[in-house]
This record gives structure tokens, sequence and C-alpha cells, in this order.
């Protein structure tokens, strides 16, 4: 039996410990705003943060999160005014949106770690999160705004 | 545990039966389900555009729309949203021509119905391009029987009052009323007919035309609310894979399932027959895994031990097959589909002559959210919910299937996480629907995962395009031939037909607009081997590479400008089929919407002027320029690359000149635009999918690669042209992608004097 926090909230899961957390999310918990896009840690659609950490949740098993702190979209801001969400917002970011989630979630822990990014530690923090929409250039200044340049 | 269905407001997805009180019953509401719906569509002796589509184009105002009695307004859009921004779109120009306050507009996804809502079939770039006309005479409608309620109440004539954000206002008294207060007398009056509507100028519009318009999902994307057909949920559902042939046309020979049984959570294995070929949109068949939630689905799938019988198909092979396209590029006497003067005669006197084979491979279309439907379907009803761009297609599907009546399958359209032309073919749904039945009416979440996703897409073509040119002693093109040999997509609905249809020829092969005498294009057989379909722009994709490419290597080869000669290939300015009108012209009447020159030259001058054509540039860099056609819109693009030592490039600058007619909604235009250039330089660089013994071999975003963000270009610049709203709309959607890939190729033959004919580049320069 696993014990752990989504959002804050106590979780716990007695499943198969092989569970992706991605499928905890969004079938167990009901909590769909992480997305699946590839199940093998190649897209960047299903990015939570465990322990603060970005992580791909298709990767991150239900047997190895024991104790640990899972934030996930939803509890990212109680009201969705990160600095992520309204750069993305102010910029219409969005093509269809799918990828955008996970793309928010993975910047957030870039700015964490980087609070003023360049192009170059954009390009590195961000490669793993796939656009197929291709809203790459809009990502890229969405963080810029939020970082507090462009 | 408790599961809502996911047809709330806030998923911003319509419930049924929340439909009947906003738009039958509900007081307050300006739409009422009383009379039937009036004709405004005029009925043309030629239907082209939207009036020739399926269902036709609506435009009763209520059927669409709704006005609470707070001055909500509820919009229901009739497009599938994957990205283009159709719902914030069509809000703006119904707001507009309703003079409502876009605010206090909500927009709800109309459900499948096509008889109640006209075509939904959301695919060919024709979304705003179909409806803005009607969009503007439903706004147009509904004011004016706004206007008229107020005129009335006040007792003055309906000429002395008028609509202004929201409310109605009698400018001689100062009197107003908000839109809430009037729409329930307002919702018994008469829909005006189409000759009495007024519509706004230009200069008037509040939201047509203004950039930076903020998207109506904004808050549900940001914030992980947005509901995708991914995200369905419904009560007592279970989850579905599907294992399918590897090949198509094959079937299962044997299957154990006892390990998968063995699965927690594991509920049931099913068998899906194999549909015969051509299988169009029908489900390939095999072995379904049905499961409490998708990883125990997938799990239990991969323990499934299946024995497959591939088929007369398991013999695919991209290499072999390339070969054999090309064989038939250089066989004459294939079918000629343009013959003008004698092409072959001209060939013989030029004074140079060149040719060039180009190879343009099979990709998928690799939405970011993969198919996936969910359905419940009990012995008399269906109730789909699912991300696809045509939910009339499954409807009729599934009423045959089943042998229920079309009224009793209901399909809930979902936002889409892309679409690119796979999610318009609903075999996803169909496997959703068989599997319900067979779990007795639960509910079924079918997924696909990345891996079904890749390999069992509607294919983009194959192809191989050999251009054959004669040039005069000037350097001046005499003769033109094409030869284009690609497996259709209509192999998947007929016995292979070998050839391509009028459709994909007329994807700028048959289409060409240069003003050469003699141009030949034949098009030899190439047997498809696997399904083929629609990737965003489509054929326009090889077509456009090979001849905007080959127009650079004649240039090349007369010592000229590439811009200066493809603007002599382009000519005079004129309608290009004047004589011998094209005979599908993306279903758009050839006098409304003719092959204009000018526009072409016009988006070419406009891109080489904003991208600097000509400016010097450091070692290692190269422009590239292209221009096409497509879906009656007009785009040029300029790729600036950067070559390294030893081959490596990155591609820092594109500039994309572009003119569909007049702009609704420019951020969106813009951003489809940029989307464009994306896919263009993916499927430049390092798009493919090949097949071996039947299979690809590509199945993950590992293999079959899409551009991110590092390989991004840093400067995208989109020059939208000026128009009048008084001409005819374009489309948006796919027209920006085609020349993308050969001014990029023709950008590294300026940079490095190497030209690539082979698709993707990968590391050709090396
Ligand atoms: S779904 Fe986890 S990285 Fe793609
Ligand atoms: S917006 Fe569609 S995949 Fe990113």
């Amino acid at each position: 039996m696993a014990t752990f926090t989504i959002n804050g909230s106590a979780h716990t899961f007695d499943g198969d410990p092989e569970m992706p957390l991605l499928w905890y999310l969004r079938d167990v918990a009901g909590m769909t705003g992480t997305k699946f896009g590839c199940g093998q840690a190649l897209c960047g659609a299903c990015t939570v943060h465990v322990e603060g950490t970005a992580v791909r949740s298709c990767q991150t098993l239900m047997g190895d999160i024991e104790g640990q702190a899972v934030v996930t979209i939803e509890g990212l801001s109680p009201d969705g005014m990160h600095p992520l969400q309204k750069a993305w917002r102010e910029l219409n970011v969005a093509q269809c949106g799918y990828c955008q989630v996970g793309q928010i979630m993975q910047a957030v822990s870039l700015l964490n770690d980087t609070p003023n990014p360049t192009d170059a530690d954009i390009d590195a923090a961000m490669s793993g999160n796939i656009c197929r929409c291709g809203a790459y250039p809009r990502i890229r200044a969405a963080i810029k705004l939020a970082a507090g340049g462009a | 545990m408790t599961i809502n269905i996911p047809t709330s407001e806030a998923s911003g997805v319509l419930n049924l039966s929340r439909r009947s009180l906003l738009l039958g019953l509900g007081a307050g509401a300006l739409v009422l389900a009383i009379g039937s719906p009036s004709a405004l569509a005029q009925e043309k002796p030629t239907k082209y555009g939207g009036d020739a589509m399926e269902g036709g184009l609506k435009d009763d105002p209520r059927i669409f729309l709704s006005i609470g009695d707070d001055g909500t307004v509820t919009l229901l859009c009739n497009r599938a949203e994957m990205g283009q921004g159709v719902r914030t779109s069509w809000a703006m120009v119904v707001a507009d021509e309703l003079e409502a306050d876009l605010a206090r507009v909500t927009v709800l996804q109309a459900p499948g119905d096509e008889t109640r809502f006209g075509n939904q079939n959301t695919d060919g770039s024709r979304s705003m391009r179909h409806h803005y006309e009607p969009l503007r005479r439903i706004g147009a409608a509904a004011r004016q029987m706004l206007e008229q309620e107020a005129a009335a109440r006040w007792n003055v004539a309906a000429t002395e009052v008028k609509a202004d954000n929201h409310e109605i206002v009698h400018a001689a008294s100062g009197r107003r009323l908000g839109f809430g207060e009037l729409a329930d007398g307002a919702a018994k009056r008469a829909v005006p007919a189409q000759d009495t509507l007024a519509f706004k100028n230009p200069e008037q519009f509040r939201y047509i035309g203004r950039d930076k318009i903020s998207l109506v999902d904004n808050f549900d994307i940001t914030t992980g609310k947005a509901v995708y057909g991914m995200d369905v949920r419904v009560e007592g559902m279970a989850y579905a894979v599907v294992a399918r042939p590897p090949v198509l046309g094959g079937k299962v020979r044997s299957v154990v399932d006892t390990e998968t049984l063995k699965v927690p959570g594991v509920l049931k294995v099913v068998p899906i027959d194999a549909p015969g070929i051509p299988s169009a949109f029908q489900p390939l068949g095999g072995v379904a895994v049905v499961a409490e939630n998708t990883f125990a689905a997938i799990k239990g799938r991969s323990l499934l031990k299946i024995e497959w019988d591939d088929g007369a198909n398991g013999s695919y092979d991209s290499v072999e097959y390339r070969k054999t396209l090309e064989t038939a590029s250089t066989t004459k006497d294939g079918k000629v589909v343009r013959n003008d003067g004698d092409a072959y005669a001209a060939l013989e006197s030029a004074t140079k002559r060149l040719d060039a084979s180009y190879y343009i491979p099979h990709l998928a279309q690799a939405p970011m959210e993969p198919p996936t439907a969910t359905a419940r379907v009990t012995s008399d009803e269906c109730e789909v919910w699912s991300s696809v761009q045509a939910p009339e297609a499954i409807r009729i599907d599934l009423s045959k299937r089943f042998n229920i009546p079309l009224e009793k399958v209901t399909v809930h359209t979902m936002l889409l996480g892309g679409g690119f032309g796979r999610k318009s073919k609903p075999d996803f749904a169909s496997e959703a629907a068989i599997l319900s039945r067979a779990m007795e009416g639960r509910p079924v979440k079918l997924v696909f995962t990345r891996e079904d996703d890749i390999q069992h897409s509607f294919f983009h073509t194959v192809s191989v395009e050999r251009l054959e040119a004669g040039l005069d002693a000037d350097g001046k093109p005499v003769a033109w031939l094409h030869r284009t040999v690609a497996p259709s997509i209509t192999s998947i609905f007929m016995p292979d037909p070998k050839h391509e249809s009028q459709f994909e020829l007329e994807m700028g092969a048959v289409d060409v607009p240069f003003a050469i005498p003699n141009i030949r294009i034949e098009n030899p057989e190439a047997p498809a081997h696997t399904r083929i379909g629609w990737l965003r722009s489509v054929s326009n994709i090889p077509h456009a590479f090979a001849i905007q490419s080959f127009a650079a290597e004649l240039a090349a080869a007369a010592g000229r400008d590439p811009k200066d000669y493809l603007l002599e290939l382009i000519g005079s300015d004129r309608s290009a089929f004047e004589n011998s009108p094209l005979a599908w012209n993306y279903g758009e009447d050839p006098k409304r919407y003719p092959f204009e020159t000018a526009r072409l030259r016009q988006v070419v001058e406009r891109v080489a002027k904003e991208a600097g054509w000509g400016r010097s540039l450091p070692a290692g860099r190269g422009l590239g320029i292209a221009a096409h056609r497509s879906f009656v819109s007009y785009t040029a693009v300029v790729v600036e690359v950067a070559v390294e030592d030893g081959g490596a490039f990155t591609v820092p600058r594109v500039d994309i000149a572009f003119d569909c007619g007049p702009v609704i909604n420019p951020d969106r235009v813009k951003s489809q635009l940029e989307g464009a250039v994306l896919q263009g330089i993916s499927l430049a660089t390092i798009g493919e999918i090949t097949f071996k013994n039947g299979r690809t071999e590509q199945t993950n975003f590992d293999g079959y690669e899409v551009t991110r963000i590092d390989a991004a270009p840093k400067e995208i610049h989109v020059h939208l042209m000026e128009s009048d709203y008084d001409k005819p709309l374009g489309g948006v959607g796919e027209p920006g992608l085609p020349p993308v890939a050969p001014a990029l190729t023709n950008a590294l033959f300026a940079a490095t004097g190497k030209r690539i004919r082979a698709l993707p580049i990968r590391d050709q320069l090396a």
C-alpha cells in the first residue's frame, strides 16, 4: 500500500505497483488535466511535479511514490493565475492545447531552477515536450514573458 | 467512485438534455423551437462551396443561438475545434453582427447531426471559408429580432433603434434595453428573410479582423480543465486497447489470452473481425482487451500471444517500393492528365534539358492526442463521445452497424488534441462502439496508444515526382513534363485505382500555373499496400515540393535569381485556367475562386521584400523561396538556413506571406501559419514512415521523429496580405504547409550548392 499526496491531499493505492502514475491520475483519481501522449517518456504531455521536480508521469510507477508529494496542473494554482498560465493566455500560445499542460508544468520547473532562462536554457529544458501543432515560438515567448523579460 | 459525464458547460460541450432546455423550452431563450427552420440559404443551380457539402449550410439563428434573460449569448459551434481556433473565430463573427459583447458569449459544441446543423465535416480548410457568411446572417437576423422587439415595446419604428454592445438603444429618447430583457419577446418574432438582413460595414467591426482576441478555451486549456476526447469519463466505463493486424489486410490466425486474463483489472478479451479490403474507415480487426483502467488493458494486451496471417501486403517494403515508383516515373505512356501543346517535341528541340526525380515518403499525422472514443451502446441506442473531425460519419456507421435509427445515435464532438486529417476517419469510434456492445452496454473508452496511432494511421501517400524541362537559348522554359506517381487515397474506398484521383492531381500537379507553352502531366500507376489518407494539405506536399524545387533548379541552370525566375514562371497577371477551368478547385466555383496568378506573384514579392531577399549573408547561410496555391489561398515562404561544417544546420528564420482573402481572426491565422511552418520543417527534416514486411518500422516518437523546440526557428514572421471584406475567403489550416519544405531545401542549395531531392533531409548534407 502506497501513501502519498496529490496537490496536498492524501491518497493511498494498493493496486498493481507497475501502474504508471499517469493512469492512476487519469483513470483512478479522475484527474484528466495530465495528458497521455506517448507512454514512453518521449513527449512530455504527462509532465507533473514529484517532490518539486518535473517528471514524466507515464514513467513514474505507483510502487515508487510512497511518501512523495505530487503536484499536477490541477494543483499548480488555485485560481489558474500562475504567471506562466497567465502568460500562456496573454500570448494565445495554445493551438489544440493538448500538449500545453505538460509544457506549462515543464516550464514551471525551468523557471524554478532558472528564473531568467536564455534561449539555450529553454531549448535544453523544453525539448522533451513535443507540440505537434508547432506552438514553439509562442511557448518560448510566454516563458520569457512570465520570467519578466521579452 | 462518482464520475461526471463530461458534457457540462464548463467543458464547453453541449449536454443534449441541456440543449433542449436552451433551444427548445427555456424561458427567456431567444430561440424557440417553433416553426420550421427558415430556408435562408438560397439554392443555386450548380452548387459549390458549403452548399455542395452533405447537409449544406444552415443559417437559422434558432438552431445555433440562444440568449438567456441574464443576457448570456450561447452559440453552438458546428465545427470541431482541433487547434485552428474555430470556436473563438465563430464567436467573433456572430458577436460582431449581433452587436454582442464577446465576453458574454459562451460557446458550446454542437453534437453530431447534419440534418439539424448542416455539414459538420471539419476538414479541407473550410470552416471559416464556408461559414463566414451564414454566421453573419445568424448574427444579423438575431440582432434584427431584438431590435424589432425593442421598437415594438417603445412603440417606435424599428429603423429608429439600433443595437449597441449588448443593448438596443433608441437614440432619440435615450432609452436602452439589454439583450437579456428583450430575449423572451424577440424569440417569438419571425426570423427575418435573408433579403431583409442588414450587415455591418467592415469599419464597424468590433471583433472581425481584430488581432489578439483571447481564445474562448484559453482558461480551460491552461488549467487542465479542457475536456478532450481522451478525457471523457462516463459513469461505469471500462477501458480498452486493441491489438490490430500489423499489415493491412492481415488477420488473426490464433490467439492465446491466458496470461492476459490473469492481469488484475482485465475484464474481457474480445476478437474483432477484420474488414474486407478496401476497408474504407472500418476498424482493422484484431483482438481487444477490455479492463478497469487503461494500464491494465495495455498490460493485458502485451501478454496476448497472437499469430498473424499477414496476407498479400506482408511483403510491402519501402525500399523496394521506391524503386517501383522510380521505374514507373521513367516510363512514358502513363495516364495523361494534362496536355498543353506538345511537351515531348518541345523537349527534343530545346537548347537545354533538365530532369530531376523527387521522393517524398509516407508520413503519419500523429496528433498529440492519439485517436480515442468512448461509446455506450445498448440494444436500441448509441452514445459516443469522441474527438472527431466528422461526427456524422460515426453516426452513419453505427446506425448501419447496429441497425439503430440515425436519430438514436448521438455523437458528442469533444475538443480534439490535434487532428491533421487522422480524426476524420472514425475507425476508433467504431471500435469503442463494438466493444461497448460486447460488454453488454457498459460504456467503453477505446484508446490508441502512440504505437497504435503510428502503426495504424491512414498514411500520407508516398511518391516519386519526376520533372523534366526544356529551356530555350535565353534560359526560358519551353517544355514541362511532370510524372507524378503515388498511391491514391481512393484506394481505401475502391479496388485499387492505382491512379491519383482528380482532387489529388489538382493539389498542385495539374494546376501548375506556370506560363510555359508545352505542359504535359502524366500519372503512371502506383498500387497501394497500406491505408492512404489525408494529412494536412495532402498531395500538395509532394507536388509543391517537387515543382518548387525544380523551379529553383531551372533558375540555377539558367543562371538566374530563383525569386525572379519563379515570378517569370508564374508569368503575367491572369486567371490561369480561364479557358479550361479546374474540374475540382477545392469544391469552389472557378468564377468566384479563379486561380489568380497576380495573387501568387504578390505573395512572392511580399515575402521576398520582408525577408530581405538578396541581402548579403555570412558563409554557410542561405535563403530559399517557394510559393504555392492550395485550398484557394496563396502562400509564399522564404526560409533562412545556417549550415555548419559537417552539414548540421539550423533554421534561424522563416518568413511566410499569405493571402487567404479577408482575415477574420488574424491571431489564429498567424498561429496556423506558425504551425504550418513547424510541420513543414518537421516533415522536411526528419519525418518519415517506412514499411518492412508490411509493417511500419516506426512505432513512437523515437522512430517517427517530429520537430522539437530546439530545432524550431527562433523567428517566424507572418505577413498577411490586405484584402477587402467583400472578397471570398480562402482556406487557412492547410495552405501554409506545402511551400515550406521546398523553400528549406532551396535555402540549403543556396547555402551549400547541394540539392536535396529526397525527404527527409536528415544527414544528407553530411
Ligand atoms: S506520455 Fe509521458 S512523456 Fe509522453
Ligand atoms: S497545441 Fe496542439 S500539440 Fe501543442
